[in-house]
């Protein structure tokens, strides 16, 4: 009977589309799940350092307040602006949504617990990352308002001109693995915390990190929806569950972006130190502690700085972090061809 | 191998569908959309035959980033439809001469017209091996050994181009007043904070 079951599911079209199914479920729901405790632990973090309480009153210590506030966009009636184009502008948060899940297809929890191991993985990553500046300016058109389009054309600029840096990042990180495929990249860090590619990379991790806000568009690089002056930016025609996509796709890239910084530069899912009592624990929960802390300095980021100007931000990105990350790619390669650090291939 | 067949079909009937509305839509950011569709399908044909470095690297950068810039600029034109049809009967021919010198060339390339060796002679030399190894090593092997001078030469041209653009762009107006960031880092403390003890009712 055991036997006859493996045979199905790994040989008979049905048994794999199911495992397959299965694998997408398993990723989409704790993904689903984290992101609506990220929305509450962000809240709480921010009121903590504005000396507030956060949300406190669904729930035990408001623990529910994710669920209500789901509710309530699902409920409430989604409104297409009379004037707006209807099919992109539906369109536009499903493209966000669907490009921050689909991107988790190719990321490593545990030694082996991948649902697709290619071998062009941080490739994938970096093209699905890409992919999301369509959701914001497709929205940005369809509204036919002018603080949405702004809106939409500031964060394009934005994204493509902080995508130019990640890519030195991904770059710097490939020349010191020697492959293109995020378990190797994780293998490749084995050892405790100071194997990590953190330390020998420490420039590196920074501008991955400022570039990752930049990515999504949070404080102190919130232009795409300043408040102040966009209203709320390319999704300021957006109600109900439209918007509620757009918010899931967000906090979903946030926290794929951190995983991809924990997989680069933490170790993805090694034991930051490396003997008994520490390797008990799985793997995926290291992986999940490593996310959850790049995910803090995310939320810390946005309740202590101010934002950016526009300039700057772009000054930031063309002067300061792309002639960086370039040196500092043209120094590691050095470094590994005269130190004989090549990674054997 | 039923399924395959099945997905390649799927893919090159929405390339050649939405090339071909690329031309015929007549708003011009549906033209654009459906060009990045495009772009996706053939993404996909490439890994059908498992090439899929060229695949990414076709979505990075032609969906990524040129095409984002395409609808940039689409998006921000107030394009006339009507009067850009004016004149198509007009280019037809030209356009058509184009379309034909191209084709021409790919079937030469492949061989099909004219004789062996007027297909390209030295396409299989250098061709990276598939199948041993990754084909993004396969491609490295080659890109950095074989064609080393054409991968130079092909970035000397980028450089070109982009020298060409900023010098189009460039411009020095008189009397623009701009951030020194550097100025600004470099100010010692006493040129930029004064401490004045302010007596009470009476102000600075």
């Amino acid at each position: 009977m055991g036997a006859d079951l493996i045979h199905f599911f790994t040989t008979n079209w049905l048994g794999q589309a199911i495992v397959i199914l299965a694998q997408c479920l398993l990723v989409t729901v704790p993904l689903l799940l984290s992101v609506a405790y990220m929305t509450y632990a962000d809240r709480k973090i921010w009121a903590s350092i504005q000396l507030r309480r956060g949300p406190n009153v669904v729930g035990p210590f408001g623990l529910l307040q994710p669920m209500a506030d789901g509710l309530k966009l699902v409920l409430k009636e989604t409104i297409v602006p009379s004037s707006a184009n209807a099919v992109l502008f539906i369109l536009a948060p499903m493209i966000t949504f669907i490009t921050a899940l689909i991107a988790w297809a190719v990321v490593p929890f545990d030694d082996g617990w991948v649902i697709a191991d290619i071998n062009v993985g941080i490739l994938y990553l970096f093209a699905i990352s890409s992919l999301g500046v369509y959701g914001i300016i497709i929205a940005g058109w369809a509204s036919n308002s002018k603080y949405a389009f702004l809106g939409a054309l500031r964060s394009a600029a934005q994204m493509v001109s902080y995508e130019v840096s990640i890519g030195f990042v991904l770059v710097t990180v490939l020349l010191c693995v020697g492959s293109l495929n995020l378990s190797k990249v994780v293998l490749a860090q084995s050892g405790g915390f100071w194997n990590w590619f953190w330390l020998p990379l420490l420039p590196m991790f920074v501008i991955f990190f400022v570039s990752a806000l930049a990515e999504t568009n949070r404080t102190p690089f919130d232009l795409p929806m300043s408040e102040a002056e966009l209203v709320a930016g390319f999704h300021t025609e957006y109600s109900s569950m439209t918007f509620g996509l757009f918010f899931l796709g967000e906090y979903a890239n946030m926290i794929l972006l951190s995983a991809l910084g924990a997989v680069l530069f933490l170790g993805g899912w090694m034991s930051p130190i490396p003997f008994a009592p520490f390797t008990w624990v799985p793997g995926v929960v290291w992986f999940a502690l490593k996310i959850a802390f790049l995910l803090f300095v995310f939320s810390w980021t946005k309740g202590t700085l101010p934002r950016y100007r526009y300039d700057q931000l772009m000054r930031l990105g063309w002067k300061v972090f792309l002639p960086v990350s370039l040196g500092w790619v043209v120094l590691t390669a050095a470094v590994l061809q005269f130190g004989g650090w090549v990674p054997k291939s | 191998m039923l399924l395959q067949a099945l997905a390649f079909y799927v893919f090159a009937f929405v390339v050649m569908a939405s090339a071909t509305m690329v031309v015929v839509s007549r708003n011009p950011v549906y033209s654009v959309l459906f060009l990045i569709l495009a772009f996706f399908n053939a993404a996909a044909l490439f890994i059908l035959i498992g090439a899929e470095f060229i695949a990414m690297i076709l979505i990075i950068v032609y969906v990524g980033a040129v095409a984002v810039l395409f609808l940039f600029v689409v998006m921000m034109l107030d394009i006339n439809v009507t009067q850009l049809r004016e004149g198509f009967l007009k280019y037809l021919p030209i356009g058509a001469l184009i379309g034909l010198v191209l084709l021409a060339e790919i079937l030469f390339g492949l061989g099909v017209l004219g004789s062996e060796s007027t297909a390209m002679a030295g396409l299989g030399k250098a061709a990276p091996q598939v199948g041993a190894i990754d084909n993004t090593r396969a491609i490295g092997r080659v890109l950095y050994t074989q064609y080393f001078y054409l991968f130079q030469v092909s970035g000397v041209v980028l450089l070109v181009a982009m020298i060409g653009a900023i010098v189009l762009t460039l411009r020095s107006r008189p009397g623009v007043r701009r951030q020194r960031v550097a100025e600004q880092l470099y100010r010692p403390k006493d040129q930029t904070i004064e401490v004045v003890k302010v007596p009470t009712r009476e102000g600075v």
